[in-house]
């Protein structure tokens, strides 16, 4: 695997609401080299979207107020990067795949224009090339291209969803973030677009930041994985490694006690418990209150980032295998 | 989509017919006689009979209805107690007076309020929206006739530049239809606004933006067509009511519009006069709403496809289920 490609470093983000401050993402780093597919896995709220929004500068502000940190993409800070300058990087070196297709595409605009737009954009090309691109495109993600000028009320949740991913790829982005892209299709089409990743991947070497529940994804596609809990990363290893000797006890809990991956278990296993609110974190290890390991130091102080085997990074105590 | 259209215009028929009975019927009830009010307190009981007569007033109702009904279809709107003039000429002197008031009007307001309101939503929690807000509730909770009143007094009396009243020339327009707009504008600058600022926080926009758009291209492009929808509506309404003459402004700046003639039509139980203006009022406004209903189908598709017809569904209908059939045989 190549050079990083993307590197966050200490970031924070909060959201300033009127009732209170939402601390979303805590002191997170996170290298994305070249060609490499990280997987992005936590319970809801944990603070993934957020994550992938801030790499885009796409958070709303107001709320979110990005609080520290750097993130580092081709070697630029992106949060120092002029407007003008993100507007180069949007869409056509980075890509979004947005978490909800219901809502991710213009409801009085043609599917198909909404692609030719962001086509357009990067490319200096004519309009009718630019549309017949965007046909391509959906054509690609399994849409017939006579759909072109149909609205998006004309289609159902799952060809939303490809028209999203379509929109996306159109550019064939250096990163692209993927959240939850498969979770409103069935499963064939789930597959498909899965394969359609991996093909460009392949082809573009592409690197992909996947943010999944689904653990099937994660085992088929990515080459390392990063566990979020509370806004923090508690568990970084290679996916290998992850599915192998996971040492953390939330991703324990969320792999379950599966050995190795079969296909009856591909969801994430639920945990007793709730994660705590993000308005109000303890003042030690976040997941003190849920964990069967916990022990007193586990309140007092917050555990730092350890490597526990080469590549292999755990924020915990007591970090290793199942007793 | 024209069969629509059609379809909408023929509706109109009934409604008219009905809000024309009804008016019919509350003139029948209001006390007051047109006869009297007429000839005055010295005329004799006779006199009054025989005009009473003469008008047709004795008739019973579903006569009196019938009859208008009747000459309404041939044309003839009848002729004013007071002035003896036909109603349809008068109120056609008269209408060229409101609408101008109205159309300049609404302009002014549309061009200060949308920008306003763009404004306030896209520099939200800024100094920028709480002046924009604070000026629109200014706007809005100020009576009409005391800024009317007010810009008599600075630019026709103080700084002595405009006519306090009467329409001679077009400076005559200006007063009346600042007066006016600016109720307006504050309306519309707060619709657009509250609007917008719904919009922006949508997914799309987010979408728009990560494509790597202009801001520009993503406020007018992406979310000023969303948002201007319920605009529109506002937009319209106020068109179609200020159509109906703008009471007070005609009444302070002297304008000779169709607000005045109704309302001395009413005070003089003018009936011909009131039936007129009933009945062209209600008939442009059903008018004024079936333009902003094909507006919003124009803006968005969501609402032109439940307009297209039967034939027209069921046909899209088959072409959705071939084209499914076809996903699925991809899919295997
Ligand atoms: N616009 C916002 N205003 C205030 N709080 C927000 C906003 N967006 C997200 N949050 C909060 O930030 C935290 C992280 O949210 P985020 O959407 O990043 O979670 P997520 O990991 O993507 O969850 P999911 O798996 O459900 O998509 C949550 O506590 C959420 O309530
Ligand atoms: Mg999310």
């Amino acid at each position: 695997m190549g050079d990083v490609l993307l590197s966050i470093k200490n970031l924070s983000i909060e959201y300033h609401t009127d009732k209170a401050v939402v601390y979303a993402v805590n002191n997170i780093s996170l290298d994305v080299r070249h060609g490499e597919t990280i997987g992005l896995v936590g319970e809801t709220g944990a603070g993934k979207t957020t994550i992938a929004k801030s790499i885009l500068r796409v958070l709303p502000t107001p709320p979110a107020v990005v609080k520290s940190g750097e993130i580092f993409f081709d070697g630029d800070d992106l949060l120092k990067t002029s407007e003008h300058g993100m507007k180069k990087i949007r869409g056509n070196k980075i890509a979004m795949i947005f978490q909800d297709p219901m809502t991710a595409l213009n409801p009085i605009e043609r599917v198909g224009s909404q692609i030719a737009e962001a086509i357009k954009q990067h490319n200096k090309i004519s309009r009718a090339e630019a549309e017949r691109r965007a046909c391509d495109m959906l054509e690609m993600v399994g849409i017939p291209g006579g759909r072109f000028s149909e609205y998006p009320h004309q289609f159902s949740g799952g060809m939303k969803q490809r028209v999203v991913i379509a929109m996306a790829l159109a550019c064939k982005p250096e990163l692209l973030l993927a959240d939850e892209p498969t979770t409103a299709l069935d499963v064939t089409i789930q597959a498909q677009v899965l394969e359609m990743m991996h093909d460009l991947k392949e082809r573009l070497g592409t690197s992909v930041v996947m943010i999944t529940h689904d653990l099937g994804v994660v085992a088929d596609l990515c080459d390392s994985v990063a566990v979020v809990y509370a806004g923090e990363i508690v568990e970084q290893a290679s996916a290998d490694d992850m599915f192998e000797s996971p040492s953390h006890p939330y991703t324990i809990g969320l792999f379950g006690s599966l050995p190795q991956l079969d296909s009856t278990e591909r969801r994430l296993k639920p945990i007793k418990g709730l994660m705590p609110d993000p308005t109000n974190l303890p003042a030690g290890c976040r997941f003190c209150e849920r964990c069967p390991r916990a022990a007193g130091e586990c309140a007092q102080a917050a555990p730092e980032m350890r490597e526990t085997a080469p590549g292999h990074f755990v924020k915990c105590f007591y970090p290793g295998g199942e007793e | 989509m024209i069969r629509y259209v059609v379809k909408r215009l023929l509706m109109m028929i009934p409604i008219l017919l009905c809000i024309s009975f009804f008016v019919m019927v509350l003139i029948d009830i209001t006390p007051g006689d047109p006869a009297r009010l007429l000839l005055g307190n010295t005329a004799t009981e006779e006199k009054i009979e025989s005009l009473r007569e003469e008008w047709g007033l004795n008739d019973p109702l579903p006569v009196r209805y019938g009859r208008f009904v009747w000459n309404i279809l041939h044309g003839d709107f009848g002729t004013s107690y007071q002035t003896k003039r036909p109603v349809a000429t008068e109120m056609f002197q008269r209408f060229p007076y409101t609408l101008l008031i109205a159309v300049l009007s609404l302009v002014l307001s549309v061009f200060i309020g949308i920008p306003l309101g763009v404004l306030a939503a896209t520099h939200q929690y800024t100094i920028w929206d709480n002046v924009a807000i604070f000026l629109s509730l200014i706007a809005v909770s100020m009576p009409g006739f005391w800024f009317a009143l007010l810009l008599i007094r600075y630019f026709g009396v103080v700084l002595a530049i405009l006519p306090t009243s009467g329409i001679e020339d077009w400076k005559g327009w200006i007063l009346p239809t600042v007066s006016l707009a600016l109720g307006y504008a504050a309306i519309i600058a707060r619709q657009t606004r509250s609007n917008l600022l719904e919009v922006i926080r949508q997914d799309y926009i987010t979408t728009a933006r990560a494509k790597g758009l202009a801001e520009g291209r993503v406020l007018y492009l992406h979310a000023m067509k969303n948002a201007i929808i319920p605009v529109v509506m506002i937009v319209g309404s106020i068109f179609g009511a200020s159509l109906g003459g703008a009471l007070i402004a005609e009444i302070v700046f002297s304008v000779p519009g169709l607000g005045q003639y109704t309302l001395s039509g009413l005070s003089n139980r003018d009936y011909p006069v009131i039936q007129g203006s009933v009945l062209i009022l209600s008939g442009l406004y059903s008018v004024i709403i079936l333009v902003i209903d094909l507006l919003f189908a124009l803006i968005d598709p969501r609402i032109r496809s439940q307009y297209s017809s039967k034939r027209e569904k069921i046909r899209k209908k088959g072409g959705v289920a071939a084209n499914e059939a076809e996903e699925g045989v991809a899919a295997d």
